[in-house]
């Protein structure tokens, strides 16, 4: 029973970091456009299939291709927020959010079209599971569990480190200052859209590698996303990796009572448990 | 041909009725609901299992109906409604999904995958052939009668308070009004008719099971009520008409397009449904019907 707990807990860090990737890329976009983008979920299948192609018809290696999953699901992300969203903001943050929705099944449906149901797998070599002192570890999950940790790295790098990474967090503090100093907030809009939706597709892409893609890969994963940058505080990237980490264990730990199809169900519990006793989240600003 | 168009009809009302409700809770009160699909389910599984797993009359189901949703709205708001709006649209969302996937599991309650079939609908024996016609009938007064509900809710000082809180929540608390109790009640009392539009699908099809509820309907909805005019109940109603009638047209559209598979339609047509949405938000936000304010009371 313990050496199971302890499996599943080991399970749901490395599923939590590969959940982190999204989740950071949703709270930031959050943070400086300031409306929950529905159409992440899209971006993520988009991100996965944009891998897909690099990977088996192009060629490219796996990790090489989470640079093709993150390019083009960031300019997916920012031509339609510059075609769709943009637009709707004067309209409110509730109207852009609904049209997100909109947007999200209109490129669901897209990738639908062009490549079908059916379920496609990567071209991985099959690898044995590494055994470490009685705990059972996927070489692939490692393997993904690095490349997340590496890019939540060069995330907090870009942030405190770049010109854009700041005007980006000046934005997301206080957008009235931020343009008072000079900062263009339409050009840091277009860069968070590129950047969030950019990882939203190396996100996609990294759970896809773990099991196979199909076009409602996002849309399965998005509730567990939203959860994570609750858990953590919607807006703070910080947040968005310690409630990613939370929602993936929480999602392995419930396999001890719960059937497995409930496991997207427990970040809906989350949602409702933190909004109710701590609604800015773990890390988060006020969230009323 | 006559038969389909009647079916069709049917289904108009029955997305009127949910158009009704999102007017009432986004039009009027400016809450979302992003959850709307799970509402309808809600009704439509609480009032086919009363009627068919406890047998009761169908009467008992519609009211099971009303209560089921309308109580999972009020729970929804009690956790999100001292929050900022985009909590509400991401709770309601997960809701939608999380009813789904209770529906899909607990198979010794709703039978899983496989639906519930044999849900009755009234008086179908007894009719024969003209059931059909006779629940468009039934379907359409209780269309009429939510219009005039709904209509009559906004025309009172009940109404006015919904769109101050709308327009802004603050003056309106400052105006001495109770905010979080109104804006619970516009979003129960919309909760519950989805629910009962749910139990209306349910008893004409007889039939219910998760997939009728996919997130899409709750695009259909909105597309529905943003087309014909948001914040206007007459808006709604016709919204809906349009929208099976673009619904229904693409799918002969479908068949003029050889070549294509069977899911490149289905894509296709969802995109158009998506793209519509857009489209109509970004050139005609105000929809067919705009909103018109009732006229100043004159002292």
């Amino acid at each position: 029973m313990i050496e199971r707990a302890l499996q599943l807990f080991v399970n749901g860090l490395m599923a939590g970091s590969v959940l982190m990737v999204p989740a950071i890329g949703f709270t930031a976009m959050f943070a400086v456009l300031r409306f929950p983008n529905f159409a992440l979920a899209a971006h993520m299948t988009i991100g996965a299939f944009a891998g897909f192609v690099a990977n088996t018809v192009l060629g490219l290696p796996a990790v090489a291709s989470l640079g093709a999953a993150f390019l083009v699901a960031g300019l997916v992300g920012v031509a339609s927020d510059a075609a769709v969203l943009r637009p709707l903001r004067p309209a409110g943050a509730l109207t852009v959010a609904i049209a997100s929705i909109a947007l999200n099944i209109v490129l669901e449906n897209a990738v639908r079209f062009g490549f079908g149901n059916e379920l496609r797998d990567y071209d991985l070599p099959l690898l044995r599971d590494w055994s470490l002192g009685g705990l059972r570890v996927g070489p692939q999950q490692a393997e993904n569990t690095a490349l997340a940790l590496a890019v939540m790295a060069a995330v907090f790098a870009f942030l405190a480190l770049t010109r854009t990474g700041k005007a980006m967090r000046a934005v997301a503090d206080n957008p009235t200052l931020a343009s008072l100093k000079g900062i263009d907030s339409e050009r840091v809009a277009r860069l968070i859209s590129l950047a969030g939706m950019g990882l939203a597709g190396i996100g996609g892409m990294l759970l896809g590698l773990d099991t196979s893609i199909d076009p409602l890969l996002g849309f399965r994963a998005i509730l567990s996303v939203f959860a994570a940058a609750v858990v953590g505080g919607l807006g703070s990237i910080p947040g968005a990796v310690v409630g990613a980490l939370a929602i993936g264990v929480a999602e392995e730990l419930s396999l001890l009572a719960l059937p497995p199809t409930y496991r997207s169900a427990v970040g809906f519990v989350a949602i409702l448990l933190f909004l109710t006793f701590r609604p800015r989240g773990l890390l988060g600003e006020r969230a009323v | 041909m006559v038969n389909y168009l009647i079916a069709m009809a049917t289904f108009a009302g029955i997305y009127g009725l949910l158009a009704l409700s999102l007017n009432l809770i986004w039009g009027l009160a400016g809450m979302v609901n992003l959850g709307l699909a799970g509402f309808f389910a809600v009704g439509a599984y609480a009032s086919a299992l009363v009627t068919t797993a406890l047998a009761w009359p169908i009467v008992l189901g519609l009211i099971a109906a009303l209560a089921a949703a309308g109580l999972a709205g009020v729970a929804l708001t009690l956790v999100t409604v001292r929050l900022r709006e985009d909590y509400l649209a991401i709770v309601t969302l997960g809701f939608a999904e999380v009813v789904r996937l209770v529906a899909l599991n607990e198979t010794w309650l709703t039978r899983g995958a496989d639906g519930i079939s044999g849900v009755p609908g009234p008086f179908r024996a007894a009719l024969g052939a003209q059931f059909n016609l006779a629940y468009l009938g039934f379907v359409l007064a209780w269309l009429a009668i939510a219009l005039l509900l709904v209509e009559r809710l906004r025309l009172s000082p009940f109404g006015r308070v919904l769109r101050a809180i709308r327009d802004d929540q603050q003056v309106a608390a400052v105006a001495g009004k109770n905010v979080l109790a109104i804006k619970l009640k516009a979003f129960a009392i919309g909760a519950a008719l989805a629910g009962f539009a749910g139990a209306l699908y349910g008893h004409y099809t007889s039939y219910v099971a998760p997939d009728m509820f996919e997130p899409l309907v709750t695009i259909y909805v909105f597309l529905a009520l943003v087309a014909g005019g948001t914040g206007n109940n007459r808006g709604a109603v016709l919204g809906a008409f349009l929208l099976l009638a673009v619904l229904e047209g693409t799918r002969f559209l479908a068949g003029w397009a050889p070549g294509l598979s069977g899911a490149q339609t289905a894509a296709l047509r969802e995109m158009l449904v998506g793209g519509l949405l857009i489209v109509v938000l970004l050139a005609r936000p105000r929809g067919l019907l705009p909103e018109r304010l009732p006229a100043p009371l004159k002292p």
